[in-house]
């Protein structure tokens, strides 16, 4: 026996009333997507669910892949059975026994098919004295089940599902607009645009590099965590831009204390520039509080300064070691911390102010016109658009030689 | 040319010796340079453990390129008993391991280890309850061959992976050098914490190989230096290699795949024939691997039944007498507790998805006609 389905209930979405037509597209849309590594499965939707059908697939690997998609609060495998009692047994017996560790069990027969012979309550004990019969130390709790057990007796056939699997939850990416992603190949971005995500944003990325102080490697880090992103977001749109003359002339013409600030203010200059030609209303960055000496509160207010775009900062209260068990729970981690340098940490000045303000990063920006540089930067970005990969187009750059 | 002597070495494909020289003449720089063009080279690097990582279906690093399964079965045997000897000193293996195996072992042994070399059955078959029963408070490695390479036995490595299970401190290691590319083994499934490949028996070059290690294993490197490999085995890699051996691997599991079923009928075919030879006993069983068949023609001398194959253009090999007591006689035939007439006189032959029905016909024609011919002589 396998399983033939999985069972998707969607999460916070099934509450919100009139968008919900539009929220459920987007999460099959997604499934879909994640689902094309496993082309023998079909996605199937009814009134309140969602199932998707196996045609032979890995039950376990499809059902892994399924809890990366934001937007489903859980799932469980299904059995399609016909409506003969010995197969319903044989069926709900093996069902339970997916939950390796379960003690107790509770069996929830339905019966939407009143001509099929045998009650709700019947079946109940029927399909409990089964597995009662066929397993060890276990035994029935109505009330507090490690297992629920549900049989479905329709007009086609008897549908069971058992163990809960938990899903991602959040909302599905592209139904609460979009935003652009600060990334750079630290721990920290990464995880702020998963978060992002997670409430169903959909991620633009922006990188500045500058080489030759940065290298082929980082660039290529960074390149590699937008590419692990798209396994939540399906597609993500990275602007690569060319920072070295902007790094040089601030190096050059800003007072060392201050550099770091101003920096960053023409990193959301330019984003900001980007943003608008993207038509993104937004931006976020991996930002937390009183990390280092660049995220105390202000020098977040001095560099916030440049812009009245929403800057969504999704760590900004988060512990730096929850953090890194986020980054190391979505497969960003070993990525980020490959030792190369990225643009931030080359032209770090020996003792950057903690408390910049804002009057005093104006004042000296004000002797100097960035607005050609931040222009030409803009205009001279490269583009890259990733999307999510199939297991055969993983490694396409070298293929002919594997 | 009829070449069955597959579980010595196999021909190269083609694909695998072009890729070698691609990446040998375009992609030479050392990985570990900070230019681009070692950054390519890098790149190349991590996409070669991938590509490796999804055919195993492991991690890409739990992958550790080698140069074969010699050094392989060295690097998790030696590791794991140099790095974990305050936690114990015993080690269970068979009696029909590779010498890479044993030997490692014994080497073991001269430095205070000890060590159960198991039995096995008439047909090669390790004993799990053997396995269980050996298993004591300071075992550190089990280490089994997933396929035997003189009789084609396949190991019940499912079921020792779940005894080993139960005991969360021993590390479990499978020889699967004469498996790969031709029996189904989940490694995560069957519970293995190391796996030996070998490149040279699935097509690929001689000098190339992976070891799998399971995350979170800690080793003794035999080669201390520059870190690579995960610091498992230090050295500039052989990235040509590396890359060729990936490739073999694609291919011979695709063959294996597609194959495998085709393969099952030569060996069928073969036992029949091999079945009415009055000359010939059968060693192997019938469910081995299906690429290896081993028989013994008692009353003649192996060697000269090989040499007389050979001046027709046919190749199989007979026993490996290198770890045996006696220097003409299978220590793996020997440890079934086979006959002296049957040990001393065996022949293997090992084929691989290349090999064809006419081949395999005309083999066994000629084997009966030398048999007869050399009956005469010594008979
Ligand atoms: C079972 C087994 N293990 C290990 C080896 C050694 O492999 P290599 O020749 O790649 O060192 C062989 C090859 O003869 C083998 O058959």
């Amino acid at each position: 026996m396998q399983f033939d389905q999985i069972m998707v209930r969607y999460g916070e979405m099934a509450l919100k009333g009139k968008n919900r037509h539009k929220f459920e597209q987007k999460l099959q849309s997604n499934v879909t997507h994640k689902l094309k590594r496993y082309p023998a499965t079909k996605l199937k939707k009814t009134r309140d669910r969602m199932y998707v059908m196996l045609n032979g697939e890995d039950p376990y690997k499809v059902m892994e892949t399924c809890q990366e998609v934001f937007g489903i609060q859980s799932l469980s495998f299904a059995i399609r059975t016909e409506k003969e009692e010995d197969k319903i047994k044989e069926a709900a017996l093996f069902a339970f026994n997916d939950s390796e560790n379960a003690k107790t069990f509770k069996i929830s027969a339905k019966r939407t098919d009143k001509t099929f012979p045998i009650g709700s309550q019947e079946m109940n004990q029927r399909l409990g004295g089964h597995i009662l019969k066929n397993t060890e130390d276990v035994t029935v709790d109505v009330h507090n089940p490690d297992v629920e057990i549900s049989v479905e007796i329709r007009q086609d056939a008897v549908y069971i599902t058992a163990k809960k699997y938990p899903g991602a939850g959040g909302l599905p990416v592209g139904t609460t607009g979009k935003t652009l992603l600060l990334l750079s190949g630290g721990i920290d971005s990464p995880v702020a645009g998963y978060l992002a995500m997670k409430r169903g944003v959909e991620v633009e990325a922006i990188h500045f590099h500058s080489p030759p102080y940065t290298s082929e490697r980082a660039k290529q880090k960074v390149m590699d965590l937008a590419q692990e992103l798209t396994r939540f977001g399906i597609k993500l749109k990275v602007h690569l831009i060319p920072f070295t003359n902007i790094q040089q002339k601030i190096h050059q013409e800003m007072p060392e204390g201050y550099s770091m600030t101003i920096m960053r203010r023409l990193m959301l200059r330019i984003s900001e520039a980007v943003a608008k030609e993207q038509e993104i209303l937004s931006m976020t960055t991996g930002e937390s509080l009183g990390q280092v000496a660049s995220q105390t509160m202000e020098s977040m207010s001095a560099i916030n300064d440049v812009t009245n775009y929403p800057v969504i900062r999704p760590l900004v209260a988060m512990d730096k070691l929850d953090i890194i068990s986020i980054s190391q729970q979505i497969g960003m981690y070993d990525i980020s911390i490959r030792p190369y340098e990225d643009c931030c940490t080359v032209f770090v000045p020996k003792s950057p102010k903690t408390r910049p303000s804002k009057e005093k990063a104006r004042y000296y920006e004000s002797a100097v016109d960035f607005s050609e540089d931040i222009k030409q930067a803009v205009e001279e970005r490269e583009i890259m658009e990733l999307k999510l990969q199939t297991a055969s187009e993983s490694v396409n750059e070298f293929k002919d030689l594997f | 040319m009829i070449y069955l002597d597959n579980s010595a070495t196999t021909k190269p494909y083609p694909e695998v010796v072009q890729s070698f020289q691609k990446v040998a003449e375009q992609y030479y720089a050392n990985p570990s340079s900070i230019h681009k063009f070692g950054s390519e080279a890098e790149r190349l690097l991590l996409q070669s453990k991938k590509q490796a990582a999804q055919l195993l279906k492991v991690s890409p690093e739990e992958v550790i390129f080698t140069s074969g399964g010699t050094e392989g079965n060295n690097i998790a045997i030696k590791g794991i008993a140099l790095e974990h000897q305050s936690r114990g000193k015993h080690i269970i293996t068979t009696q029909i391991e590779h010498p890479s195996v044993l030997e490692a072992c014994r080497a073991l042994e001269s430095l205070g280890f000890e060590v159960s070399y198991l039995p096995v059955t008439e047909t090669g078959s390790v004993r799990v309850e053997d396995i269980k029963a050996s298993i004591r408070q300071d075992t550190v490695l089990i280490s089994i061959m997933s396929v035997n390479n003189e009789l084609g036995t396949v190991q019940p490595i499912r079921e020792i992976g779940q005894v080993v299970h139960e005991y969360p401190k021993i590390f479990f290691h499978v020889d699967h050098v004469q498996g790969l590319g031709k029996i189904d083994m989940d490694f995560y499934e069957c519970g293995i914490d190391l796996c030996t490949m070998s490149g040279h028996k699935v097509h690929g070059l001689n000098g190339t190989g992976a070891l799998f290690v399971k995350r979170r294993t800690k080793l003794f490197p035999l080669h201390h230096g520059g870190g690579q490999e995960g610091a498992y085995r230090a050295g500039t890699e052989n990235l040509a290699g590396n890359v060729s051996f990936v490739k073999a691997l694609r291919m011979s599991m695709q063959q294996k795949a597609t194959a495998v079923n085709k393969l099952r009928t030569l060996n069928e075919r073969l036992r029949n024939r091999l079945a009415v030879n009055p000359f010939v006993i059968i060693n192997s069983p019938s469910e081995a691997a299906p690429h290896i068949i081993n028989v013994s023609v008692p009353g003649f001398k192996p060697e000269v039944v090989i040499h007389a194959l050979g001046e027709k253009g046919i190749y199989i090999s007979t026993m490996s007498a290198c770890s045996s007591k006696r220097s003409d006689e299978s220590a793996v035939l020997a440890a079934c507790q086979l006959k002296e007439d049957r040990t001393t006189s065996a022949l293997r032959i090992s084929m691989s998805y290349q090999n064809t029905q006419e081949e395999i016909d005309m083999f066994a024609s000629e084997l009966e006609k030398v048999l007869a011919e050399l009956n005469k002589v010594m008979g």
